[in-house]
């Protein structure tokens, strides 16, 4: 018997011995971005780089755009980094963030089965979309509150389309993130719109290709901004403005211009362009 | 099928960040499951020996409570530690710790249910006997608790395959943050959603196996103690 | 020490569901040494026993030791079948010093004292389980030994064992009882009672209905209840109608 109690002692011990940190280290924060910018590697690249400089962890957390921000809303965040400019300066208009700056855009893009049962391929994204909806061709739609989701509904506004009245099955809302959007696009051969960092990075394309593209419409302004420390006082102001400094800095700015998959390019710094403060 | 192909070469040429993903879940659910069973197993085996007005109740309670929606207790567990929720002086959020409050929720009414259920058929045999040896109610508990530690086992091993394969809650309430809380399930949902499915595989693979060994050595303890006091 | 441990029943009623158990049974036991309880199936001998003990309460009247307060009696129970746990043989009698929360050496002490008294002192670490039905019983006769108590009450201790086992068990209560222990014992062993009892209650249907010592109830009972009880247990014997 007192061979089990023994171990099972040792393994109390030792898990407890083990347990993870249950606070975050001094020098980390916590970034709320998008699954786009998560997904496609983005970060993977940039973030050592910015540790390896400051010495500050960065930890983020990917979630839609209207996601990000409520957790910034809530104070879990230190800085938000996401794409849909009309929610982002509603956030700062509110007194949740300071000093939104814009830093890159990428581009958005209409993937769709290779046959193209709309004739929607082009360059012109609202033609698309009318095409779309007057053959009813399945289009899958985040439907998530996303900025890519935000962006899709404004689309479909300029198109002239309602899309809820548009009735019947084809436009499907799916309520989940741009992956699961490109995986049932893929799997039902449906029309489905996506940032280019995730198509790129997606390896599940089955029939799907990319229709539309090119379109100024279609870019997609990345912008941060540090989570209001007057509101949550737990923010780490300091290490986050760091972070906000780091991605408008020329250092930060060329490695986002230098990352690429396959030779191309996803995300196009911009910073300085713009600028909105509080 | 060919998907599955890959997702076995993969497994040949795990590298560092898989296998402390790996570590992480199992820290994770191994202490929720820790923790969950120092509150659970008391209780489920008080809720076994005593008579209280509205036992019933609390054990149909207790019992449905057995399935509890992972992504429910993660919504919870999230609103309470966030900084705006009454625990968010504890900064847990986003972290291990977090994660690990969420499965031992999720761990308990299992572990609580079944307990009672295993402390109450035998505390029909050996109720009479405690009580003439004029133990308290602990007292009782802890004997019960001991004399049926191989049983229990099995209760424990059930709640940590409910820990380790959920994802809801740890996905939630940790965020997914890569090298920080991507656990095995999480890690699984970020890969399908990438739409790289072998990984998906491979990363399921290693989960079962994970599971498989920690259930196999518990299984070996259990025997040769067991072969000890039949 | 015991020499004045009284026992007295009163009125004791049980009716659980509705079903009479005990219907005003009146005892009052005064003599050192061993008590049996006598009686058909149903007759409410082992929850007399247990409401001696505190294992039940009756529904109305009252168990009393005398002057003395029941919580400051010493009381152990032995059951027809040991309750067992998974473990060690020295860690199942070691579970009656729990509520002493004795220092552990001193426990371990008592224990090994106890098992040495029944014979067990070399199968201490085995697990309990292995034992035979006998070697359980004496288990469980040296769990309450180590409590040393006053008063042990013991139901149909012998029933499920052979005659070998029996009569070690009977060794040892008869040794006990010489200790000092009081002892009540409930026994559907007529030939156990006659060596072991100083005096016999005889039970029927929730009631006394004689008490006296074992020569006389054994062989000229006084009532036509107890009669015909030990008619049945022992067909051979002719009883004397008393006056």
């Amino acid at each position: 018997m007192a061979v089990l109690r023994r171990s099972l002692l040792a393994i109390g011990v030792a898990l407890l011995g083990m347990a993870p940190t249950l606070t975050p280290a001094a020098s980390s924060i916590t970034v709320a971005s998008t699954t786009s910018t998560e997904q496609s590697g983005l970060f993977g690249h940039l973030l050592p780089r910015f540790t390896g400089r400051t010495g500050i962890e960065v930890r983020v957390v990917a979630l839609g755009t209207g996601q990000a921000l409520d957790v910034g809303r809530r104070g879990d965040a230190d800085v938000v980094f996401v794409h849909d400019r009309a929610a982002e300066e509603k956030f700062v208009a509110e007194g949740h963030g300071v000093n939104r700056v814009e830093v890159m855009y990428n581009d958005f893009v209409i993937a769709g089965p290779k046959s193209d049962p709309a004739k929607a391929a082009g360059s012109d994204i609202l033609q698309a979309l009318q095409r779309i909806a007057a053959t009813e061709q399945p289009f899958i739609s985040r439907g998530d509150r996303s900025g890519t989701h935000a962006a899709e509904l404004r689309y479909w506004q300029a198109a002239g389309i309602d899309i809820a009245d548009a009735g019947g099955d084809w436009y499907r809302e799916i309520g989940q993130g741009m992956g699961p959007a490109l995986n049932m696009a893929s799997a039902s051969n449906a029309y489905v719109l996506s940032d280019r960092g995730t198509w790129l990075s997606f390896k599940n394309r089955g029939e799907l290709a990319i229709l539309v593209e090119g379109d100024r419409r279609l870019f997609n302004q990345y912008g941060v901004m540090l989570v209001n420390p007057e509101k949550h006082p737990d923010v780490q102001a300091t290490e986050g403005q760091a972070f906000i400094d780091w991605l408008v800095s020329d250092e930060g700015q060329q490695a986002i211009g230098d990352y690429r998959i396959d030779g191309q390019q996803l995300f196009f710094p911009n910073a300085g362009a713009t600028q909105i403060s509080q | 099928m060919q998907s599955l192909g890959d997702a076995f070469s993969m497994l040949g040429a795990l590298d560092h960040d898989v296998m402390a993903i790996a570590w992480l879940s199992l820290r994770v659910s191994l202490s929720a499951v820790l923790l969950g069973s120092l509150v659970a197993i008391p209780l489920g085996a008080l809720l076994a020996i005593v008579t209280f007005p509205g036992r019933p109740l609390v054990v149909a309670v207790v019992n449905a409570f057995m399935g509890l929606p992972p992504v429910l207790v993660g919504l919870i567990v999230y609103l309470l530690l966030s900084r705006s929720g009454p625990l968010g002086a504890l900064g847990l959020l986003f972290s291990p710790g977090a994660m690990i409050v969420a499965q031992t929720v999720l761990a308990i009414p299992l572990l609580a249910a079944l307990t009672r259920q295993i402390v109450e058929d035998a505390h029909r045999e050996l109720d009479e006997q405690l009580r003439s040896l004029r133990l308290d109610v602990w007292q009782r508990i802890r004997v019960l608790v001991f004399h049926l530690r191989f049983s229990l086992v099995v209760a424990v091993l059930a709640a940590f395959g409910r820990a380790i394969s959920e994802v809801g809650a740890v996905l939630v309430v940790g965020g997914n943050i890569d090298g920080y809380t991507r656990t095995m399930t999480t890690a699984i949902s970020l890969e399908t959603q990438k739409g790289d499915l072998p990984l998906a595989i491979a990363l399921g693979i290693l989960l079962i196996a994970i599971v498989l060994v920690v259930n196999g050595t518990a299984s070996a303890m259990r025997a040769y103690t067991m072969r000890l006091y039949p | 020490m015991t020499a004045g441990l009284q026992i007295v029943l009163r009125g004791l009623c049980f009716r659980p569901n509705g079903r009479t158990v005990l219907a005003g049974l009146d005892a009052t036991i005064t003599s050192p040494g061993i008590t049996a309880i006598i009686g058909p199936n149903g007759a409410g001998k082992s929850v007399t026993l247990r409401m001696i003990d505190g294992l039940l309460q009756p529904d109305s009247g009252t168990v009393r030791f005398g002057p003395r307060p029941p919580e400051s009696i010493r009381r152990s129970f032995v059951f027809q079948r040991p309750g067992l746990i998974r473990a060690s043989v020295a860690r199942n009698i070691a579970l009656a010093l729990l509520p002493l929360r004795l220092p552990r050496a001193e426990a371990e002490r008592r224990v090994a004292t106890a098992l040495a008294r029944v014979g067990l002192a070399d199968r201490a670490d085995d697990s309990a389980q292995k034992l035979s039905g006998g070697e359980q019983q004496r288990l469980a006769l040296a769990r309450v030994w180590v409590t040393d108590p006053e008063l042990l009450l013991l139901d149909e201790p012998t029933a499920s064992l052979d005659p070998g086992a029996t009569e070690a068990i009977e060794c040892l209560v008869h040794s006990m009882a010489k200790a000092g222990t009081k002892i009540v014992l409930v026994s559907h062993n007529i030939g156990q009672v006659a060596r072991l009892a100083r005096d016999v209650l005889v039970l029927c249907q929730g009631r006394v209905v004689e008490h006296g010592a074992t020569g006389q109830i054994l062989t000229m009972p006084r009532t036509p209840e107890a009669r015909a009880f030990l008619k049945a247990e022992m067909p051979w014997q002719c009883f004397a109608a008393a006056s």
